[in-house]
């Protein structure tokens, strides 16, 4: 008997953890001219839309003293960021934007995403 | 750098302008400086503003009844950074990291030593218990180190809940967002231990009662959270070297410069140093600016900058490089670029864009970086499950734990950007800059490079190998005609001719000419004029001249010399570009002429080789003059004849013919659009034109060795990027199914999840020191 108790909720435990870290849906914020992304656990917003020809700026404002954090970069700006807690960091991303840029923490744990309007 | 500056009334301040220096904080790139300066100059008051992106720094001068420091500084923040203008605490973006960093090694290391000595005594009191019915015979009965559960309890929970906190505040706001990292499978498995040891300890009668086990994982718990802490804090140490190249090149900048101002000599910060100041160098100081030498002369080291190791003489007209070290001499220069422009900060703003930047090769762990974590969560619930209706309880709890603990995303994130990080560093330090990771990771796969010939392989400057005259001129002169002054000699006569006819023209060939025939006498030029892609007509003493090429004499029916035309046929053979003079109508003299080259042409193209490449050379000249440099340097394979215009297109078909990697070597801006071309541009370059936004590496100490330099850079770096993808992944694809128990069935093998705890730790720190070895790579 127990042992069907553990299958079952072994079964909805892994159904429930795919659920939580691969079913969110995330739309996406436009950036207009300037955004600020909290970093809290990641990136907020996670998804930003910018505009095909205009430079954006982005402010990072990190709120998580976790140091898988400590640092932001943005490859396909070729940016490298530290943030200090509590401090904001202005990145200008200029044209021409890739299609899809990414967003992520110094260890690739935590992402983001920049997407341009075509 | 921590402190506002006020600089006194001479340097800081004349009449009503107030000149200030402060950090600003937040900018990433040269064009973050240009912006703040912008912002500032239109700012009401502000008569002058330069920010400078290396030192972070923002001079300004400005009005004080008009402006306040602090209307600065709101001015910098209203377009989001952060202008430090008042008060001694606050401190720039520099400080403020290595502050942060300081302190968090010095956090880490209390913590590790704390979390040491507590899983220490932990380890101690278990020992006869861990080592079975072996070890509880080999300890005495009682044993002393015994520690009753309430103690191990309280250990446990020091190292749980205080060494261990940064594992829960990252897992809980990574949860906050629906994401998971290292952190989270580290918390969830110690969890999961210490959770059920807590259980044992305050209800281990009712747990027996229910048949559940009541083994205490106290010791699991404990060691796995210091051994990873130990892994993250010999991690960042390694770490804090990857960035070292930057450190250095920030160093080089000179803090100071002697500035001529109002006749007198003012020491004043390089931040104030505005364009068009004259500065004074004396010996054994570093060059504050980028500028051109006005007065005087030295030898400078440039090594720092260029990668050049034999210091450089320069004289009045030569440029200077910032930050630079003046050997011998004394001089005065005309700065020229400050602050974001000068060579050495673009430099650290191309090496910190290069490190940030994304090698293709990291594709593979991007893509699976996003789901690695709630795959291993999965994996382990399904561990437990699988082991628990096949074995016991305590057996699938322990695989479990063993699953979360060992898994290690962390390498598979540091295997590529710390090599890139190392390898962009090694090159600057070598005088080889590299635009961005692509490019470093394509050059290893070069199987073909095209090098430019004019200046590339050659020196660029062509030099006259020889002045050949018909014979007996000498003789003959006075039965032409012509009006020779004095006893001038017929040759002698005609060589003044040359040197006073070449010294009109601007052709590159002319100023060769000159310099060989400096000795010869001067005489007054008339009607002089250029025959485009021919040559040069004027009259001396009245007496028409030509000098030009052979088309030139043909046009004009000049009388041939039949000795000449002999030498000229023997001279074309050997690739040389003649240049026939013509005097009074009769072809009297011939002149030689080739682009020499460069000492290390030869030894590039033998290392070339000898590394698996085949050396091509492209080049405008014809065919026989080609083929005679390209024999020089051992070059198989020319493509002549290919005006400046076709290189690009030359290189775009060589690239389809050959199929495989091209790389093209020139010289600057005009190579542009063939080093652009090119699956890797090089440019031997100064650091500051256009050809380093064309080319992927540019070679600032001009040295055509490190063409070779940088494809052995290329290579080392993609195979310790390769070690460590293999060891990242390999770790972690044959570590995870083994914790999981998947040899267990056949051969008994299980992984203690103390011991994996310890491989993660190990896997991280072995990848970032892996890493450094690049530091040392013979390139």
């Amino acid at each position: 008997m127990d042992r069907i108790i553990v299958t079952v909720s072994g079964i909805l435990l892994i159904a429930a953890i795919y659920r939580f870290f691969f079913g969110k849906r995330e739309t996406a914020t436009e950036a207009g001219n300037a955004l600020t992304v909290i970093v809290d656990g990641g990136y907020k917003p996670g998804i930003i839309r910018i505009s095909k020809d205009k430079p954006a700026r982005l402010t990072f404002l990190r709120r998580d003293p976790n140091p898988c954090l400590d640092e932001v970069v943005l490859p396909d700006y070729k940016i490298r960021e530290y943030l200090p807690v509590g401090k904001p960091v202005t990145v200008i991303l200029n044209p021409p934007h890739p299609v899809d840029a990414k967003i992520r923490c110094g260890m690739n744990m935590f992402h983001g995403k920049i997407i341009t309007d075509e | 750098m921590n402190n506002t500056q006020v600089y006194p009334a001479n340097s800081g301040k004349s009449g009503e302008t107030e000149r200030l220096s402060f950090p600003i904080v937040g900018m990433h790139c040269a064009s973050c400086a240009k912006l703040i300066e912008r912002q500032l100059k239109k700012t009401p008051g502000v008569s002058d503003a330069a920010v400078n992106y290396g030192s972070e720094q923002a001079t300004v001068a400005f009005a004080p009844r008009t402006v306040t420091p602090q209307q600065l500084a709101d001015a910098v923040a209203a377009i989001g950074y952060k202008a430090i203008v008042t008060g001694s605490q606050d401190r720039s973006a520099d400080s403020i990291r290595d502050a942060e960093k300081r302190k968090n090694l010095r956090d880490l290391m209390l913590k590790v030593w704390i979390g040491g000595m507590a899983t220490f005594l932990i380890l101690l009191s278990g020992l006869p218990e861990m080592l079975g019915t072996a070890g509880r015979s080999l300890f005495p009965d009682p044993y002393p180190f015994m520690m009753p559960p309430a103690i191990l309890l309280l250990l446990s929970s020091i190292v749980q809940f205080w060494v261990g906190r940064e594992f829960y505040l990252a897992t809980w706001s990574g949860l906050k967002n629906r994401t998971a990292s290292m952190d989270t499978l580290v918390a969830l498995g110690t969890t999961a231990a210490f959770a059920y040891s807590v259980a044992v300890v305050l209800i281990g009668p009712v747990m027996q009662r229910l048949g559940l086990r009541t083994d205490m994982y106290f010791d699991v718990a404990s060691v796995v959270i210091t051994l990873v802490l130990l892994g993250r804090l010999l991690e960042a140490k390694a770490k804090s070297r990857t960035g070292e190249a930057i450190r250095k090149l920030l160093e080089l900048e000179a803090k100071t410069a002697r500035v001529i101002r109002g006749g007198e000599e003012v020491v004043v910060p390089v931040a104030e140093v505005i364009a068009g100041d004259t500065i004074r160098v004396r010996p054994g100081e570093k060059i504050p600016v980028d500028g051109t030498i006005t007065d005087g002369s030295s030898s400078i080291d440039e090594s720092m900058v260029t990668g050049e190791s034999i210091p450089v003489d320069k004289i009045k007209g030569d440029p200077v490089i910032g930050g630079t070290i003046n050997k011998s001499g004394a001089f005065l220069f005309l700065a020229t670029r400050i602050g974001s422009e000068t060579m050495l900060s673009q430099i650290v703003r191309l090496v910190a864009e290069a490190q940030s930047s994304r090698a293709p090769i990291q594709r593979l762990a991007d893509s699976v970086s996003g789901y690695f974590v709630p795959a291993v969560l999965m994996l382990a619930v399904a561990t437990f499950v699988l082991w628990f209706d096949l074995g016991s309880f305590p057996f699938a709890f322990s695989n479990m734990i063993a699953v979360l603990i060992i898994a290690c995303p962390c390498a598979m994130g540091l295997a590529t950007p710390t090599a890139i990080m190392v390898g962009v560093g090694r090159g600057a330090g070598a005088g080889i800059l590299i635009k961005d990771a692509e490019s470093l990771e394509i050059a290893h796969k070069v199987k073909t490079i095209v090098f430019d010939k004019t200046g590339t392989l050659t020196r660029g400057e062509p030099e006259v190998t020889g002045v050949y005259f018909m014979d007996n001129l000498n003789h003959v002169v006075p039965d032409l005609g012509w009006q020779v002054p004095g006893d001038t000699k017929g040759q002698n006569f005609v060589s003044g001719i040359v040197k006073s006819i070449e010294r009109e023209s601007e052709h590159p060939l002319a100023k060769a000419i000159v310099t060989r025939l400096t000795e010869a006498p001067d005489y007054p030029v008339t009607d002089f004029g250029a025959v485009e892609g021919f040559g040069v007509k004027a009259k001396v003493n009245g007496i028409p001249v030509l000098i030009g090429n052979r088309k030139l004499m043909e046009t004009n029916r000049v009388m041939r010399c039949a000795e000449l035309d002999k030498k000229a046929i023997e001279l074309e053979s050997e690739g040389r570009t003649l240049a026939y003079v013509a005097v009074d109508g009769k072809n009297v003299a011939l002149l030689a002429l080739a682009d020499t080259l460069k000492p290390e042409s030869r030894e590039t193209v033998s290392g070339l080789k000898k590394i698996g490449i085949k050396v091509w050379m492209i080049t405008g000249d014809n065919e026989k003059t080609a083929t005679t440099i390209a024999r020089q340097a051992q070059i198989d394979h020319v493509l002549a004849e290919v005006l400046p215009a076709q290189k690009e297109a030359k290189i775009r078909e060589f690239k389809k013919s050959t199929g495989g990697v091209v790389a093209f070597a020139g010289d600057g801006v005009n190579d542009a659009p063939a080093l652009a071309a090119a699956d890797v541009g090089i440019a031997m370059g100064t650091g500051t034109d256009v050809a380093i936004e064309s080319a992927g590496i540019t070679l600032l100490n001009r040295d055509l060795r490190s063409v070779v330099s940088a494809i052995r850079l290329s290579r080392s770096t993609m195979s310790i990027i390769r070690q460590n993808l293999f060891w990242a992944f390999g770790y972690n694809v044959i570590l995870i199914p083994v914790a999981m128990g998947i040899l267990y069935p056949i051969w008994g093998i299980l992984l203690n999840p103390a011991l994996a705890g310890l491989a993660m730790a190990a896997s991280s720190v072995s990848v970032v020191t892996n890493s450094l070895r690049l530091k040392n790579a013979r390139i």
